[in-house]
């Protein structure tokens, strides 16, 4: 009885704002509810079954916005959230601890300034020339200048989320080699490892854990995210080259450019992006055994 | 491996680690460093593995100045409180790890650690994980770690501070008894300094990130030549007390609010000499208790070990400890006399705290 009084705050706030948001969603998802038959009157909203899910099958746009979201996750993920957020704490780790600190810091500026502010950062950045600061440097080393908006889209795209999803991973990666005992990095030293080598041998395995968590989390909040790059390209340029699936869900549900906002169809995106993202935490659950993760440490036995 | 260290500082900011240590270690010694914690003997190991860098001083591995050396490339091995076994690793691959990183051949990897858990009496472990090792089995295997690789100086840091009694003492005698039949220079870091007087061939006693004394655990008992060590060596601790010198009849006398005592003949000279109060230093076991002796006080606090009972006696003001028979079967309130075995009285300058040698 305790446990579950303990348990009711989390478990009411879950109830309210994920499974009741997820059964209106489903619920929307099984309907034809749009602007263009939308009236004062709800009764008049159809019941049309999965036809909606029919449709997004047969959407020629969908398959190009499933593999544009793998695309984007994962090359954020390997390349940003995991990659460079290890690099960035190893390399903090190994230097100075009040530079270290500072580096760090700097590097969590991108998650904390508001996105609005961040977004035009970069378009200003990523400009056509003459005005872009990219094309002013291009322009002032004698280099050719580039229309990175329309060229490279998802470059930028990329480096936005990944500059952001850098801290996340620094946080959890500087806290894990800080909290590695001293005397084992020493050991290392002494046993005849060189910094690279005791990164290697004794580091790395050491934030195995961690790694995984990282992967998990940034993996799924990755897949989610959408206002980034609704800010920097809205999906363009031309169709639906940076669109991603989350970010559908939102135009076709909220912001259609044709000023008809199909509710019912973003539903069924969203669904789908609620399947997806459920069966993947239940796959990392299994594969990365999340249960040894959290299970009681074994009484050390002197 | 002889070692010498000149004149080695270091600092951490404001704070002093070790402040102009002059040590030279003899090939094949054994030294313990003893101090309480906080004194500096950690940092100094540190130093002499390459870990930290020096602020000021040299370091010399034979005739090598090491300072510049990485720690790898100094052939040190070291063994830590904490044991700092990688947990990742299955035991055989603990110890193999030096051999790995020095790119030995697997052959001679296998039969080097088969060999070192042989000695170390943990063959049969090799498979297990750290973590499902006890903590003496566990110190074995650091043990096999830094002694696998063959290296010309040993470090411990503190390494029996974690096993319960019984195991320290075990471990003790073959800690000692293999370095001395491996011939390898070792450099103990304890703050125990039973530790330190049964192991060690010479003691370095540090406080404050000083020095105090480098001598043989002997010298150290019997010439403490501070009154820091004379308290901090030996159990139970010296006996300490502000005196003056009188003459009476011709007689030199010690005297304190609460005592007098008459001075052996080999004081006496020195004594007459000495202008102002001294301290008086008196190991427990040169005080008895004799029912014709000529000091009374009172039994204040009986504390049994077993072979002996510790008593704290009052005389005066003054508080004794000394060890009675446990026959005598003494409570706290006993009337007792006591005498002194005044021939190994210590006296310090109480300003300087240096001995006063004076036989
Ligand atoms: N990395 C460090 N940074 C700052 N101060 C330190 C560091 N290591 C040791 N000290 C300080 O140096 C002194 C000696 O420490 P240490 O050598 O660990 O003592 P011991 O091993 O004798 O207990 C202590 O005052 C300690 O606080
Ligand atoms: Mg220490």
């Amino acid at each position: 009885m305790t446990a579950y009084g303990f348990m009711a705050p989390a478990g009411l706030l879950v109830l309210l704002f994920f499974f009741l948001p997820v059964l209106i969603v489903l619920y929307l998802s099984l309907t034809n509810l749009a602007s263009a038959n939308f009236t004062s009157n709800l009764a008049e909203m159809e019941f049309i079954g999965l036809r909606n899910f029919q449709t997004l099958l047969n959407d020629q746009f969908a398959k190009k916005i499933f593999f544009n979201t793998i695309f984007y996750v994962l090359s954020t993920l390997a390349l940003f959230n995991v990659t460079a957020a290890l690099i960035v704490s190893l390399l903090t780790a190994h230097i100075n601890r009040r530079a270290g600190f500072i580096f760090r810091a700097l590097w969590i500026l991108p998650r904390i300034t508001t996105s609005t502010v961040y977004i035009l950062i970069w378009r200003r950045m990523m400009a056509e020339a003459p005005f872009g600061i990219i094309n002013q440097v291009n322009t002032a080393l004698g280099w050719p200048t580039w229309n990175y908006g329309s060229e490279n889209p998802w470059v930028f795209v990329i480096l936005v989320n990944g500059f952001i999803g850098i801290s996340f991973g620094m946080i959890i990666f500087t806290s894990a080699i800080e909290s590695i005992p001293k005397d084992l990095m020493n050991a290392s030293l002494v046993d005849g490892s060189s910094y690279l080598q005791r990164i290697r041998h004794v580091t790395l395995p050491l934030l195995r854990w961690p790694l995984l968590f990282v992967v998990t989390y940034q993996s799924l909040s990755l897949l989610t995210s959408f206002e980034q790059i609704l800010l920097l390209t809205d999906g363009g340029p031309g169709l639906y080259r940076t669109e991603v699936w989350a970010l559908t869900a939102f135009h076709r549900a909220l912001s259609n450019y044709f000023g008809n906002t199909q509710w019912g169809y973003g539903s069924a995106f969203a669904v789908v992006l609620v399947i997806i993202g459920v069966v993947l935490a239940v796959v990392y659950m299994r594969v990365f055994r999340f249960d040894e993760l959290v299970a009681e440490p074994r009484i050390e036995v002197l | 491996m002889e070692v010498e260290l000149t004149n080695l500082s270091k600092k951490f900011g404001d704070v002093v680690g070790v402040e102009a240590l002059d040590l030279d270690i003899r090939d094949g010694e054994f030294v313990a460093f003893l101090g309480p914690s906080g004194c500096g003997k950690t940092t100094t190991l540190l130093m002499l593995a390459g870990i930290y860098r020096p602020t000021t001083g040299t370091i010399r591995f034979g005739d090598r100045i090491v300072n510049q050396l990485q720690p790898r490339d100094r052939n040190i091995g070291m063994v830590f409180q904490s044991y700092a076994l990688y947990p990742h690793m299955t035991v055989f691959g603990n110890i193999a790890y030096p051999l790995k990183l020095k790119k030995v051949p697997r052959q001679e990897q296998q039969r080097r650690v088969e060999a070192a858990a042989e000695t170390m009496g943990i063959a049969h472990l090799l498979d297990r994980r750290p973590g499902q090792l006890s903590g003496g089995q566990q110190q074995r295997v650091a043990l096999g770690r830094a002694l696998v690789k063959e290296p010309d100086i040993l470090l411990f840091d503190e390494p029996l501070s974690n096993l319960d009694a019984r195991l320290r003492l075990t471990m003790r005698g073959e800690i000692r008894s293999l370095q001395k039949r491996l011939g390898i220079t070792a450099i103990y870091v304890t703050h125990d300094q039973v530790e330190a007087l049964t192991m060690a061939d010479r003691i370095a006693v540090m406080n404050l990130g000083r020095l105090q004394a480098f001598a043989t655990p002997d010298d150290l008992y019997e010439r403490p030549p501070t009154k820091f060590i004379a308290g901090f060596v030996g159990n139970p601790p010296m006996n300490f007390l502000e005196i003056e010198f009188a003459q009476e009849n011709g007689a030199m006398q010690l005297r304190s609010e609460s005592l007098e005592l008459g001075l052996p003949p080999e004081f006496a000279a020195a004594a007459a000499a000495a202008d102002g109060a001294v301290t008086f230093g008196i190991r427990p076991e040169d005080i008895s208790l004799d029912d014709y002796g000529p000091v009374s006080g009172e039994v204040f606090v009986v504390e049994p070990l077993g072979r002996d009972d510790l008593l704290d006696i009052i005389v005066g003001t003054e508080h004794f400890l000394l060890l009675a028979d446990p026959k005598r079967k003494s409570r706290a309130g006993d009337r007792v006399r006591l005498s002194f075995d005044m021939t190994r009285a210590h006296f310090f300058d109480p300003r300087s705290e240096l001995a006063l040698s004076w036989k």
